[in-house]
């Protein structure tokens, strides 16, 4: 499941690069920085992040996650620092439903 | 393609006629509220949905999308009033009130976003009320729920104008709805007596300031909250 997870990340970050042109984008490993300190995004980029994730999860999934919830602002590590921990997080709550 | 409009409080009163009106003016409207459809047209479909429950919207919007591609528009016209001295008034009253009126405004808007910064593009108007305005006495908490829509409807404008989407609000004076039922006549008079124009909205009213909000000119309009009725803050 992480895998699977983990490339709908990728695939959301690299569907950001036309928008953004921003090289990070076009080709994502499990340490790239998403958000926060040295984060590939601002907060404008990670609400459309966000979205598309949520609906490629809803799609492959067919689970309705929303990712900015409580328990993601309470993390001590931001789900949204990088490419790994926002899969693992989306991975917990696929896990959790 | 036919404009794709999600309508929150369809079973009855402005909601139920707004999803009539725009069904016919070509639209397909999706409707929501706690209970089943009262609408029973062609393009309409219903969504039996609290508006409260984040799970049950988070659904009916990615339900939306998965079958129907996109929302154009959203109007959150939802509400619950009532009318009450504060030291009168029950907490759960307030409750309901807030969470009714502003925390499912929030969601909606919220969720349908999500779906609208994919498309570049969206219109949300939400539903204030004169009684914010003119400080109505007795309407405390229905007041403040709209009066904390504004605000947000300010704020969301200003977050969502980059991705092309606008969000305004309408204020409408009474209008004959079951909401205005319970209030006294003379409160009523008393109300419409501090407007410019002294009479009930109508639903076209209403109508006429949300077509103006959804007009393709109106993309350099956002952020705006217009009252009926001569009514300003």
């Amino acid at each position: 499941m992480y895998e699977k997870i983990e490339s709908i990340v990728i695939e959301a970050l690299k569907g950001l690069y036309q928008e953004l042109e921003n090289e990070c984008l076009l080709d994502p490993k499990p340490k790239t920085k998403i958000f926060g300190g040295n984060g590939i995004l601002d907060s404008l980029a990670l609400v459309s992040l966000i979205s598309d994730i949520e609906f490629l999860i809803s799609d492959e999934f067919n689970v309705d996650v929303v990712l900015a919830d409580e328990k993601a602002m309470s993390q001590k590590v931001s789900p949204f620092r990088n490419v790994d921990t926002l899969s693992k997080y989306i991975e917990f709550l696929l896990k959790e439903d | 393609m036919p404009t794709h409009i999600l309508i929150t409080g369809t079973s009855k009163g402005i909601g139920k006629y707004l999803a009539e009106y725009f069904i016919s003016q070509g639209c397909v409207v999706f409707g929501c509220s706690r209970g089943a459809a009262t609408v029973n047209r062609k393009n309409y479909y219903h969504f039996s949905v609290d508006i409260t429950d984040e799970d049950s919207v988070v659904r009916m919007v990615r339900g939306i999308r998965k079958n129907y591609r996109k929302i154009d528009v959203l109007i959150n016209n939802a509400a619950v009033a009532s009318m009450n001295h504060i030291l009168t008034t029950p907490t759960l009253t307030v409750q309901n009130i807030m969470n009714t009126n502003f925390l499912g405004t929030f969601i909606l808007t919220r969720e349908v976003s999500k779906l609208m910064i994919r498309q570049k593009s969206g219109k949300i108007v939400n539903f204030t009320t004169i009684a914010t305005a003119l400080k109505l006495e007795g309407e405390a908490i229905y007041a403040a729920s709209k009066a904390a829509i504004e605000s947000f409807t300010k704020v969301a404008a200003k977050e969502l104008a980059s991705f092309g989407i606008t969000v305004n609000g309408i204020g409408p004076t009474p209008v004959k709805t079951d909401l205005v039922k319970a209030v006294p006549k003379d409160k009523i008079e008393e109300i419409l007596e501090k407007q410019a124009i002294k009479r009930f909205a109508t639903f076209t009213d209403i109508s006429n300031i949300i077509d103006f909000f959804l007009k393709e000119d109106s993309d350099f309009v956002t952020g705006q909250i217009i009252y009926l009725g001569g009514v300003s803050n």
